[in-house]
């Protein structure tokens, strides 16, 4: 079930260059928020290090503390694959496996833990999996058509359907609507709203609206100049960011007055 | 549209007719025309050849497997030996090959330090580049030796398998021989091609399975095998169509026997291109004709093969 997320002095650094620093926030269960600011701030950076993703990158590597409940994410004996089981990514770009059907790509990442599913089950957890990402009833009859054939905005909603069906605590979004029609981004901010429900959530985005509209709190990012690295400069609540935010900074940002 | 009136009609736009263009798209056409006037050369031209000595055949082409054609009498040859000979050959390295190559290219993708992987690249390229008779010098004069310990375990432990079944050719040199060598030579291409389709996997696919909690080598199965899978397919048969035609190295390692036997352990079999490799010099009477139809025989072969691969490549496209 849902957890909380406790970072404390986290620092980010690509091989010699630190690209985000000393970042320290908790993230409530139960609750959206929405990371923003430029581009380039760090902010997509930080996220990746929640579930260790980052690690993914050549010569990344992090300082600091990252909490998940009373566990830490960068224990010494700590997998980072049990940490992602227990985090779910969504990416900017829908990326359902290709050659997958629709039906496969949802128990994709459930059927690693246990290989063996008894038909039935699996059959249940991709109709609760493709609901709870309001994707069923448009692809309840074409179950086995591969993944790669729907729409963008479906297909992300697939991504989350298949993230969600290995049931994490946590799911951290990155940009999950920026290669998607007006449309499709409102079907994914309803899924969002919904998702709230049962998860942690955490969205990077580039569309302010989108953070006032679906969030609960937000983080704004931003760099101390060009070179120089990625500083958590302010989070409060989303309605006290976007009409009273107390560092002038973050009130160029929102205002469109950035520099 | 019912109608159409030519003064609204779109005219195709005219470009300006640029030298440079017209001389590039002249030879590229042309060299593909070329391509397809060899091929059908190629095959008219053995089919011509082959006719004075299929006609002449008093046996059954393709069920025959003896050969006697070095004759102007009453010629009896046939084709079914040499061709069994030849898919056994090729398969069985086509078994032993795709497997360690795929691993190979795995690991020069995934797994090696940099340094490393592109060192071994280096190295695999490099074996495609030996010529095959060197390949055969090693068979014959080194690889025989060794292999015939290990033969002799195999057909302990595993003699209950027909393939494997004794006796034991005690000079090694037998199909698997053969095999083993072919497998080498066609490890490079199967390899080369396999690395550059993992290499090609979209990070944003890697990146899903591995957000899933998937450990590297799950993300190798989920996300890299299938989406290499053409890649892998399509390495496999360009190796099989190397297998399939090798001349030299399966000429010098064989010891030849006109039968059809799938006992691999055993001296026997013979694959086409080897027959006409060791034939031809002697070849009198319907002879060379003959050993023709016999190329005849490889040349579908290949061309089968080659339409299967593309056909299951094609076959999965939907997912692709």
């Amino acid at each position: 079930m849902a957890k909380r997320i406790d970072v404390s002095g986290l620092h980010v650094f690509y091989g010699d260059f630190k690209a985000v620093e000393d970042v320290s926030m908790t993230i409530e269960p139960r609750s959206v928020t929405a990371f923003i600011g430029s581009s380039g701030c760090g902010k997509s950076t930080f996220l990746r290090t929640l579930n260790r993703m980052h690690e993914v990158t050549p010569g990344a590597r992090v300082q600091g503390k990252v909490m998940l409940d009373d566990q830490d994410v960068y224990g010494p004996d700590v997998d980072p694959v049990a940490v992602r089981r227990e985090i779910g990514m969504v990416f900017q770009r829908p990326n359902p496996f290709p050659t997958m059907s629709i039906y496969d790509n949802v128990i994709a990442g459930a059927k690693l833990n246990n290989q063996r599913m008894p038909k039935a089950k699996a059959d249940d957890l991709v109709e609760r999996s493709l609901r709870g990402a309001n994707l069923w009833e448009e692809v309840k009859d074409r179950l086995t058509r591969p993944g790669a054939g729907l729409s963008g905005g479906q297909q992300q909603r697939l991504c989350i359907a298949r993230a969600i069906a290995v049931e994490p605590a946590v799911l951290l979004m990155d940009e999950p609507c920026s290669a998607l029609d007006p449309i499709s981004t409102l079907a994914i901010e309803d899924l969002i709203a919904k998702l709230k429900e049962n998860y942690t959530i955490v969205i990077v985005t580039h569309n302010m609206q989108q953070a006032a509209r679906v969030s609960d709190v937000t983080a704004f990012f931003n760099l101390a100049g060009t070179g120089k690295p990625g500083r958590l400069i302010e989070m409060g609540e989303t309605n006290k960011i976007f009409t009273k935010p107390e560092k002038k900074e973050t009130e160029n940002y929102i205002t469109g007055r950035f520099g | 549209m019912t109608t159409t009136d030519p003064s609204t009609t779109a005219r195709e736009p005219q470009g300006k007719r640029r030298l440079g263009d017209l001389l590039f798209a002249g030879s590229a056409k042309g060299s593909g025309i070329l391509i397809l006037l060899i091929l059908a050369g190629v095959a008219a031209f053995l089919i011509g050849q082959s006719f004075d000595s299929l006609s002449a055949n008093t046996a059954n082409f393709f069920t025959t497997k003896e050969w006697d054609a070095n004759t102007r009498d009453a010629p009896a040859f046939g084709v079914a030996a040499l061709a069994f000979g030849t898919v056994l050959a090729a398969a069985t390295a086509l078994v032993i090959a795709t497997p360690i190559a795929v691993g190979i290219a795995l690991f020069i993708v995934y797994y090696a330090p940099r340094r490393l992987a592109s060192i071994l690249g280096y190295v695999v390229d490099l074996l495609a580049a030996i010529p095959s008779v060197v390949y055969g010098l090693w068979g014959i004069g080194w690889l025989v030796k060794q292999l015939g310990p290990f033969y002799t375990s195999l057909e302990q432990y595993l003699g209950w398998i027909p393939m494997f079944a004794g006796p034991v050719s005690t000079t090694g040199r037998t199909m698997l021989s053969a095999s083993i060598v072919l497998a080498v030579m066609i490890l490079p291409i199967i390899t080369a091609m396999s690395r550059d389709v993992f290499q090609q996997v979209p990070q944003a696919h890697r990146e899903a399975s591995l957000a899933l909690g998937a450990t590297r080598w799950e993300m190798i199965r989920m996300a890299v095998i299938p989406f290499g899978r053409p890649g892998i397919i399509g390495g496999a048969m360009l190796g099989l169509g190397r297998a399939l035609g090798e001349t030299m190295a399966v000429a010098m390692i064989l010891s030849p026997q006109l039968v059809i036997s799938w006992m691999v352990l055993q001296s026997g079999n013979q694959t086409i291109a080897a027959h006409i490799a060791l034939q031809y010099p002697e070849a009198t009477g319907y002879g060379v004709s003959a050993l023709i139809s016999a190329g005849l025989v490889l040349f579908a072969i290949t061309l089968v093969v080659n339409m299967g691969a593309r056909f299951i490549v094609a076959r999965r496209k939907e997912f692709a």
